[in-house]
């Protein structure tokens, strides 16, 4: 907490304080960054596939032209924060349940459990390091839009930052909660495809929540990247999202930490 | 997060000399069957302590209780002190525990396993030297997933002994080990109990308990069947020294049959097996003496925990 530099304890087994706990924590995050790293499927599909697909649809001239069903707003401008959701539905619920599940599996978590820094220490540097590279996928998203087709950079600043922090709290809790569930890497891998495709529908990767019919509109909004893809859309345009979307986002993202919290089993 | 043990409040603290993990009718089930039932031994600072049994016996149960991996049903469990289930951390400073049946992060190297984990505790040793003396200096860049069996399970022991413990708890220590590399794990934990620290060894192996151990708890069936030095579970086997020979005359059967001590005497084409006791030696080298006859091929076998085991084991 304070910033006083201390001097470093004469006697450094003395237990306690929050400077020497630090160390350990930093440790474990180090290791896992570089795991992580070495995991180029992962870093592929949720950084690079993301921001590729939005370039790729791009390319389709029908998606460049103001849409009249939209309200003259182009496909691809919808699509910016579809791609933005799909890099954290991948994250969450794609990549990061089998390795929980394997770290569970494998005893991993239960080797740390012998040492003084708990095994959640690991779930936190992984939980971390998957939404980090959503992050970068988002800005490439982003990125793409701007500089490739011109979508302009979403305006309300802080309602985006708000949605997509409440998306990316739902979709790590989601596949936490996957992991909870999955006795074995390879079950956490197909609950989380299973789970993958609706999640990726609500989002908007088939049809753009703008242009879905209102019925559909209304119960995809009840679902937490539903409601995020409105929330996003909304703060895009300049608009303070609904507090209706962000009330259910939220909603989600802690009845989903909750649930994973409840049946997650370290050994 | 609590001092208080609501599950034993009345237990006196037993004052034996210098113990360092104490048990106190541990029991432990899972579902419905009993996995440790009474367990209760007490480990003298500086000593290394075998738990020995056939599989399935309880062993591991055991010392997971003790390093705070498994809450007990019942008993109390002291380490220097303090309860492994409240007071986890605590203990997890002063005890380093090699365990059955986990891994680590199959792209982690050995260097990188060796770092993390000295970073983990307040003040560690040297992991380079605990690699030197387990031969894994060739390995420290090779992924944990790409070890043999047998490396995978000397860095476990490293990491076990990385935190600088004050106890150690070693469970299966040389399985998988070559003999060579299995002689080498023995002389470190020799030179890691000179340096003091308490050694908890998990074994089903008669020769390491026998080399390593100060004293060994047998185990079965979740109950403790003996508690003794090697020598003194030697000694509560029946029968277990043998002596063999070939006269160069026959014997007579009845004072063969008299000496001290036998369980059992065996003549095979001229050639005599005596089970029996260190006496039954002693009689026997007077009686060859007195009778001027000369044995061919005289062996004499000690008994072994082998026959210590299976007299004080069931299965």
């Amino acid at each position: 907490m304070s910033a006083t530099p201390t001097p470093a304890p004469a006697v450094p087994s003395a237990s306690g304080g929050s400077a020497p706990a630090r160390r350990p924590r930093r440790a474990v995050l180090r290791a896992e960054t570089r795991l992580f790293l070495r995991e180029p499927g992962n870093f592929f599909w949720i950084a690079v596939f993301p921001p590729g697909l939005l370039a790729l649809l791009g390319l389709i001239p029908t998606f460049r032209e103001p849409d009249p069903n939209l309200g003259g707003v182009r496909l691809i401008e919808t699509y910016v924060p579809v791609t933005v959701l799909v890099a954290l539905i991948v994250s969450g619920v794609q990549a990061l349940p089998p390795v929980i599940t394997g770290y569970r599996e494998r005893g991993i978590l239960r080797r740390m459990s012998a040492t003084p820094v708990r095994p959640s220490a690991l779930l936190a540097a992984q939980m971390g390091l998957h939404g980090a590279a959503a992050l970068v996928s988002v800005l490439l998203s982003l990125a793409v839009g701007r500089i490739a087709y011109g979508v302009g950079l979403p305006e309300q600043v802080a309602g985006y930052l708000l949605a997509l922090l409440l998306a990316a709290a739902a979709a790590l809790a989601m596949g936490a909660l996957v992991a909870a569930f999955s006795p074995t890497a390879k079950i956490a891998t197909a609950v989380g495809s299973v789970v993958f495709l609706p999640m990726m529908f609500a989002a908007g990767v088939w049809l753009p929540v703008q242009a879905m019919p209102d019925a559909l509109a209304t119960a995809v909004g009840f679902v937490p990247f539903g409601a995020a893809a409105e929330a996003l859309g909304q703060a895009a345009a300049g608009d303070w999202p609904d507090w209706s979307s962000l009330g259910i986002l939220a909603l989600w993202a802690v009845v989903l930490t909750a649930a994973a919290t409840r049946w997650f089993r370290w050994q | 997060m609590a001092t208080t043990n609501p599950r034993n409040t009345t237990a006196p603290t037993t004052s034996r000399r210098a113990a360092v993990v104490e048990v106190e009718g541990l029991r432990k089930a899972y579902g419905g069957r009993t996995v440790v039932d009474g367990v209760s031994f007490a480990v003298e600072e500086g000593e290394i302590f075998g738990i020995l049994g056939p599989n399935g016996a309880g062993k591991t149960t055991t010392v997971e209780c003790v390093e705070g991996l498994r809450s007990p049903d019942a008993g109390r469990i002291r380490v220097a002190g303090l309860d492994p289930a409240a007071d986890h951390e605590k203990v997890t400073h002063l005890l380093g525990a090699q365990l059955q049946e986990s891994e680590l992060q199959p792209k982690l190297t050995v260097r990188e396993a060796l770092e993390l984990y000295a970073a983990l505790y307040p003040s560690p040793a040297d992991g380079y030297e605990l690699a030197g003396r387990l031969g894994l200096t060739e390995r420290l860049d090779t992924r944990f997933g790409k070890l043999s069996g047998g490396q995978k399970q000397r860095l476990f022991i490293a990491l076990a002994l990385i935190g600088n413990p004050r106890i150690v708890v070693l469970d299966e220590l040389t399985t998988g080990l070559d003999p060579r590399a299995r002689r080498d794990t023995w002389d470190l934990i020799e030179d890691v109990r000179a340096r003091g620290v308490t050694v908890l060894l998990v074994t089903h192996f008669m020769e390491e308990a026998q080399r390593l151990c100060d004293r060994i708890a047998i185990v079965d069936g979740g109950r403790i069947t003996a508690l003794d030095t090697p020598q003194g579970l030697i000694g509560r086997a029946a029968g277990a020294t043998h002596i063999s020979f070939t006269p160069s005359e026959p014997l007579d059967d009845a004072e063969l049959a008299a000496l001290p001590g036998l369980a059992s005497m065996e003549d095979k084409n001229g050639r005599l097996t005596l089970a029996g006791t260190d006496d039954t030696v002693n009689a026997v080298v007077q009686l060859l003496v007195r009778r001027r006859v000369t044995a061919h091929q005289l062996r004499v076998t000690d008994a072994t925990l082998d026959d210590a085991f299976l007299d004080l084991t069931t299965t």
